[in-house]
């Protein structure tokens, strides 16, 4: 159950026609993605392939754990700019982790199990959150600001400790005993590559966490209405805090993801990616203004825009038009958002 | 001023050397509400007519159709003889007819030069001609009698000569008719005293002036004719000479509607709530709103503090719930200091809180019904990690049923319910976790007559059950209703307190309403 099949629901009995209006309305992202799919199959045979839809997939796995981690912050009414810097920041951070950390003052070099660096991993990516969310909660910069400044402050700090290079050994040393992080990117589990698990696990974790849990309903209510949310005993402070820290490090396990994809880490990586994850929450019908989104919509926006650009790849479109087409996308989302909720959203 | 006659109600055929311009069975309805019903309203020329009645009585709605701000569902406009359409505020003031707000609708970063001519800038070659502009606000200002230079920032000037400011800008496009929705209520007792002179100025150039005034005896010493309006209907008119302060409240506040009685036949328990030398500060940053306030609430107890706006109640009560700092003082709930928790901890321990503005503070829009009502005590279906969705919907329907909200269902959206029903949600929510003491600022504002009685009504019966409840209000009427005691509070304190012998006169004597201090 969603606030979007609620709503749905609610509306429901005013007439047959306005039924199919709604419906397509509500389930635009979802009709968009099977247009998008039947489409380019009639244009090109090769899309439609059990072995191009996997690729595809393990491509929205990136942005959809980013978007997924978006999508919390964008429900309490904030934005995160920082999360491509942050997927880069620790996927440097896990690639130098996996280098081995010399201990100077003891003599020795410390080479962690991979479980280990994904923990370390995970840490700084909820590290990066806790400054965000205590800047927007605590010190009342606006989340734009906020987190545009920590989308520069991590990408210096990801360039600082590589000086600027990459780490291109990121497979260890059976030696060392911390060998196994391209399992990640690489390895299959029937045949489905494991970032696709990845990303079903955190979205069914995030999902049950907003339809479900008590913070689910903290959220909901603090990007519909601080004010009121805070009157009813929400702890508004602390759930902004963290949705920030979720959303860092959902950001940190998809540095994971690609730097194994990868199977190297650099300072550059994901960079704009954070706009590809606002694209995605957007189309996926979540409201800018807070309050209003569902991990399934945000999920559907991830691919339709990632199967919608690979398409045009295959059907040999100009990577300028891809550009284009999903710009275009991105604002006839928006519009359909505002007619959707226009006139009961709250008046700002 | 022609010789005093008893009946000044308007005729079909406004005298046109009196009368300036004229309503005539002008009605306005928002939805099922219907805020004016069929008014007659004569505004006399170069006189003060002064425009009486209780919130909600369709004052602000007059004075929004009069202006332009708004036009009417049914009847007509006559200026000087002749019908007439506004079709905005723009169109009121090129026939001559400005308001002041209520609210000051200055722009606070900008200078007065700049206020006085927004929109109307005066154009010389290469742009806009701020010498002119400047000559010009320096002349308003010597009119007005003001010392203020016009390159000040609006936002470093007292409230009062904002106030002036205001006026300067309705007089710069040669208002004929002046409209003033409460303009002494943020004024001083000397900027008052400057504001009547300007008034008589203006009524000695012929100036028209409408105004509206919760403070009844400031209105009587400048007004020349009193017309009463009450929940959209003129229920009176008269000169001057003719009316006084118990002539105007007996027909504001009218006959009683039934909002029921004090709940009796029972004991009040022990002091459920107390307030102890309790201070807040006021918004401005400067001052307090709430004064060194005591107060002791008993379980079973009904409390009404009336008071005009301003006079401390929401800062008390937001203050008492924990959404502002005590300067000083104690909150007690059942004996214990409460000061130190958080809103979460004090709804936890028993006290909540209804906020007045129930659309900035009380709802969340972009939630259903169900989940409005429940907001406030998901804690109470959590089990483990998860809500638990039976225990919720059995909460959400005792709720719906308790209260009494007319709704589709839970799942309807919050928007779907009239301003009547979300009231209800709100208290509904609040009541589902299971106070001993219950705050409600203001908790009839803006709802119909029926909602109001069934509002009171709910809560007698918690009373009963030994709930404490303290409500707020503005209006007479409903400190006469269900509460044991009334409290009238005054620039932050208490200025009086009743618990027998009540009468509408005295409650509002005591709030600072009238001539006895």
């Amino acid at each position: 159950m969603s606030d979007g099949t609620n709503t749905a629901a609610a509306k429901g009995n005013g007439g047959r026609d306005l039924n199919i209006v709604h419906l397509l309305l509500e389930g635009r992202a979802f009709f968009a993605l099977i247009a998008i799919i039947i489409i380019f199959s009639l244009l090109s045979p090769n899309y439609l392939s059990v072995a191009n839809f996997l690729t595809m997939t393990s491509q929205v796995a990136i942005f959809g754990l980013l978007a997924t981690g978006m999508l919390l912050v964008i429900l309490s009414g904030g934005i995160d700019l920082s999360v491509g810097s942050t997927l880069a920041l620790c996927g440097v951070f896990a690639g130098f982790l996996m280098q081995g950390v010399e201990l100077t003052a003891l003599g020795v070099i410390l080479y962690l199990p991979v479980w280990a660096v994904v923990v370390c991993t995970l840490a700084m990516g909820a590290l990066v959150g806790i400054v965000n969310g205590v800047l927007v909660a605590f010190l009342k910069v606006p989340a734009f600001v906020a987190t545009l400044g920590t989308l520069y402050v991590a990408r210096g700090l990801a360039l600082l400790m590589t000086n600027g290079l990459t780490f291109n050994n990121l497979s260890g040393d059976p030696s060392f005993g911390n060998t196994g992080f391209e399992w990640l990117g690489f390895n299959r589990l029937w045949g489905v590559p494991i970032s696709i698990f990845v990303l079903a696990a955190t979205a069914i974790a995030v999902h049950l966490l907003l339809s479900r849990a008590p913070f689910g309903r903290w959220l909901y209510s603090t990007g519909g209405n601080a004010r009121a949310a805070e009157l009813s005993g929400v702890p508004v402070k602390t759930v902004q805090v963290w949705v920030y820290v979720l959303s860092g490090m959902c950001a940190a396990i998809a540095g994971l993801v690609l730097s194994s994809q990868l199977t190297s880490a650099g300072p550059t990586a994901g960079t704009t990616y954070e706009l590809t994850a606002i694209a995605a929450v957007v189309v996926g019908g979540a409201s800018l203004m807070g309050g209003r989104g569902t991990v399934q919509g945000t999920l559907l926006g991830a691919f339709v825009i990632v199967y919608l650009g690979a398409g045009l790849v295959i059907v040999g479109v100009s990577s300028y038009w891809q550009t284009v087409f999903t710009g275009a996308v991105i604002v006839l989302a928006v519009m359909l958002n505002s007619i959707q909720y226009g006139g009961k959203g709250r008046k700002t | 001023m022609k010789a005093p006659v008893t009946d000044e109600t308007p005729t079909d055929r406004p005298d046109l050397g009196e009368v300036v311009l004229a309503a005539r069975n002008v009605a306005k309805s928002f939805g099922a509400v219907h805020a004016l019903k069929g008014v007659n309203f004569d505004v006399h020329r170069g006189q003060v007519t002064t425009l009486f009645g209780e919130n909600g009585a369709g004052k602000s709605t007059l004075m929004k159709i009069l202006s332009g701000v708004q036009r009417p569902s049914s009847g007509a406009l006559i200026l000087d003889g002749q019908p007439i359409e506004l079709h905005s505020t723009v169109d009121a003031q090129n026939r001559g007819i400005s308001i002041i707000h209520q609210e000051l609708s200055l722009a606070p970063n900008m200078n007065v030069r700049d206020n006085i001519f927004l929109g109307r800038e005066i154009m010389g070659r290469g742009g806009v001609d701020y010498a002119e502009e400047e000559r010009r606000t320096r002349a308003l200002m010597r009119e007005l009698e003001e010392d203020i230079d016009p390159l000040t920032p609006v936002e470093d000037l007292r409230l009062g000569q904002q106030q002036v400011v205001e006026i300067a800008r309705a007089l710069s496009v040669n208002s004929r008719i002046l409209i003033m929705d409460e303009p002494t209520s943020a004024l001083s007792a000397s900027e008052v005293e400057v504001l009547f002179k300007v008034i008589r100025d203006l009524k000695a150039r012929g100036v028209s002036i409408v105004y509206i005034s919760h403070h009844l005896e400031e209105a009587l010493t400048i007004t020349d004719h009193a017309v009463v309006l009450r929940d959209g209907n003129m229920t009176a008119y008269a000169p001057r000479a003719e009316i006084d302060l118990e002539w105007i409240v007996r027909n504001m506040v009218g006959e009683n509607f039934d909002l029921g009685s004090p709940p009796t036949g029972y004991d009040m328990g022990v002091p459920a709530l107390e307030l102890r030398g309790l201070s807040v500060g006021a918004a401005s940053g400067s001052g307090v709103a709430v004064d060194r306030l005591d107060l002791t609430v008993r379980a079973g107890e009904i409390v009404c503090i009336y008071g005009l706006m301003g006079a401390g109640r929401t800062e008390m009560m937001e203050c008492a719930a924990g959404r502002l700092p005590a300067l000083e003082g104690q909150v007690l709930l059942h004996g214990q200091d409460v000061g130190h928790m958080t809103i979460a901890q004090r709804i936890a321990a028993g006290l909540v809180l209804v906020p007045e503005d129930r659309q900035r503070d009380g709802l969340v829009q972009t939630m259903t019904v169900g989940r409005n009502l429940s907001l406030a005590s998901i804690g109470n279906f959590t089990r483990g990690l998860f809500t638990n969705r039976s225990d919720e919907a059995a909460i959400i329907d005792r709720s719906i049923r308790e209260v009494t909200v007319k709704t589709d269902g839970p799942d309807a959206p919050i928007g779907s319910l009239s301003g009547g029903n979300q009231q209800k949600v709100v208290i509904g929510k609040m009541l589902a976790t299971k106070p001993s003491v219950v705050l409600l600022d203001e908790p009839s504002r803006g709802i119909d007559i029926g909602a109001k009685a069934e509002v009171f009504r709910i809560l007698a019966e918690h009373a009963r059950d030994g709930m404490a409840v303290v409500y707020t209000t503005s209006e007479v009427n409903e400190c006469l209703s269900i509460a044991h005691r009334v409290i009238v509070m005054r620039r932050g304190r208490i200025s009086a307190e009743f618990t027998q012998d009540l009468t509408k006169e005295a409650i509002m004597a005591a709030s600072g309403e009238s001539l006895v201090a």
